[in-house]
């Protein structure tokens, strides 16, 4: 009944919505596909890092554009250490004079020029400028380190909590306590086994908070898509791959370059395995690659969602269009709220599934009596 | 995929690299351990807890086991000397019975000897007294008829014919 009501509320009020709307300017097609093309422009730009922390921008009355926010330190290895605000770039729009060298923004990335910043492209629109080694505090950086600031003080916050309260978690660790138990006992114990999931503990819910957090700040209109990035999904990947192989036992080993053990005689491992030997290998980088690619490309794809349907808002203009967009961004991110927990989980799960692999260790007379 | 090359910064990978194992370090130096030894600390001593319940519950029962034996016991103890104490009782009344019987038997038999023998007294005193009865008798008779000459022959002659010699 309630339901009901509610959704003829809601369609009663959508229609008389549309009553009203109507297009508030005629535009032409040109100035249509512009502010299209802009906006694609703004979401690409917004997917990237960048070198300064961008709050918001706007249109000033004159026509300039605005950017509220502050600079980052760009720190550049070109022909010697080179550290300047990224101010001078003007955000992409003047060239940054540094010494005797010359740099310029193109795309978000940053290249050698010189004095005037001609920037000279291939036929496949790619610049051909020289790139200098760049070691930027960006804006995905700057997040980093506040999530890891956060999460220090948070969990060492909990931590004392227990030292204080004798054994029970007091303040805000009370909400994270049941997840960090979860973490254990739900995707660590089961995956990697009581005996040694505690060696990897601290990574799997390090990795899983961390992802968790950027996720969540990547929804705030701080516009950040730290985990959307692939150098960190891949610097997340990487680490779960050198876990996984630095401490994977004989067993985990043996399963790769021996995957059938003594239930086939050589003669038939001379055929399979030149087949299977490889696909066991490959499956080794597979794994910790499909790991750094989903998370890149589920946030990537949140983000890039979420943005257009707000883009929408714009491009409708109507009432109609502008609620039923707003309406689709907020489910949107509401879906988007779960999906950050997701990510983190499955990033987790997965990676201490690996764990457990490298970790297992049969016990092969068992096995031979069970054959 | 040349896209996503494209997107690759080596500078923010190793800032993202550095970062996180310095995260890592510290996190698990600071809070993971703490945080995980104080929990695993929290769940022992509620599994200690429940086991040392669990251990009470058994002490209590098995006290009242004891309880419960010690009780049984006493009461099968107070069965036990009541049955005694009856069998004792009986043995006391049916002794007595016994010894009274004897004693009365004796007596009776003492009274009976007694009587027997005032019965032989009696008739010993009797047998004296008639006997001394019918001497005074005789002599009063012998007397009177010693007193006239004819009656003493007589007499001597029918006492004479009485006492046959053999």
């Amino acid at each position: 009944m309630q339901r009901n009501r509610i959704i003829k509320l809601t369609t009663l009020f959508i229609l008389t919505l549309s009553l009203f709307s109507c297009n508030l300017e005629k535009e032409d097609d040109a100035t249509i596909a512009a502010k299209k093309a802009e906006r694609k422009a703004y979401i690409q730009h917004h997917l990237q890092d960048s070198y300064d922390f961008n709050l918001f921008s706007y249109e000033k009355d004159n026509g300039e554009k605005a950017h509220i926010g502050f600079p980052l330190p760009v720190i550049l290895w070109d022909d010697g250490l080179k550290v300047f605000s990224s101010s001078k770039f003007h955000h992409g729009e003047t060239v940054a004079e540094v010494g005797d060298s010359f740099y310029k923004l193109d795309h978000g990335k940053i290249y050698k020029t010189d004095a005037t910043g001609t920037i000279s492209y291939d036929e496949t629109h790619h610049a051909t400028n020289v790139k200098p080694l760049d070691f930027s505090v960006t804006k995905g950086v700057v997040m980093i380190i506040i999530t890891g600031l956060l999460m220090f003080l948070l969990f060492r916050g909990l931590a004392r909590s227990y030292a204080k309260n004798g054994g029970i978690a007091k303040g805000v660790g009370r909400f994270f306590e049941p997840i960090i138990l979860y973490v254990r006992d739900d995707i660590a114990i089961p995956n990697i086994g009581e005996k040694k999931y505690m060696k990897y503990m601290p990574f799997l819910l390090t990795v899983f908070f961390f992802i968790w957090f950027l996720n969540i700040f990547g929804l705030t209109p701080l516009g950040v898509n730290v985990t959307g990035n692939i150098a960190v999904t891949a610097s997340l990947a990487l680490l779960t791959f050198l876990l996984t192989n630095f401490t994977g036992t004989k067993d985990y080993w043996m399963h790769i370059f021996d995957p059938l053990g003594s239930s086939l005689p050589w003669y038939g491992k001379l055929i399979l395995y030149p087949i299977l030997i490889p696909i066991e290998v490959l499956g080794v980088f597979i794994k910790p690659f499909s790991l750094l690619i989903r998370l890149y490309a589920n946030m990537q794809a949140g983000h890039i969602v979420l943005m257009s349907l707000i883009g929408l808002i714009f491009l409708f203009r109507t009432w109609m269009g502008g609620a039923m967009s707003f309406g689709l961004a907020f489910a949107i991110s509401l879906i988007e709220i779960l999906v950050a927990l997701l990510q983190a989980y499955i990033f987790t799960m997965l990676s201490a599934l690996y764990f457990g692999f490298a970790a297992e260790e049969h016990d092969h007379h068992e096995e031979a009596h069970a054959h | 995929m040349e896209k996503l090359l494209g997107e690759f910064s080596l500078g923010l990978f190793i800032f993202q690299t550095a970062l996180f194992l310095l995260l890592l370090f510290l996190l698990k130096k600071y809070a993971w351990k703490p945080i995980l030894g104080a929990v695993n600390e929290r769940e022992e001593g509620i599994k200690n807890a429940l086991e040392s319940a669990e251990n009470a519950k058994k002490e209590m029962e098995n006290l009242q086991a004891d309880n419960q034996k010690l009780l049984q016991d006493a009461r099968l103890e107070r069965e036990a000397m009541l049955k005694e104490a009856r069998d004792l009782k009986n043995k006391m009344i049916e002794d007595a019975k016994g010894e009274a019987s004897i004693q009365a038997s004796k007596i009776i038999e003492q009274a009976q000897a007694a009587i027997a023998s005032e019965k032989q007294a009696a008739i010993a005193d009797l047998k004296s007294q008639v006997a001394n009865l019918s001497v005074d008798i005789a002599e009063k008779v012998v007397r009177e008829e010693l007193s006239n000459k004819d009656k003493q022959l007589k007499l001597v002659e029918s006492m004479l014919s009485e006492a046959t010699l053999n």
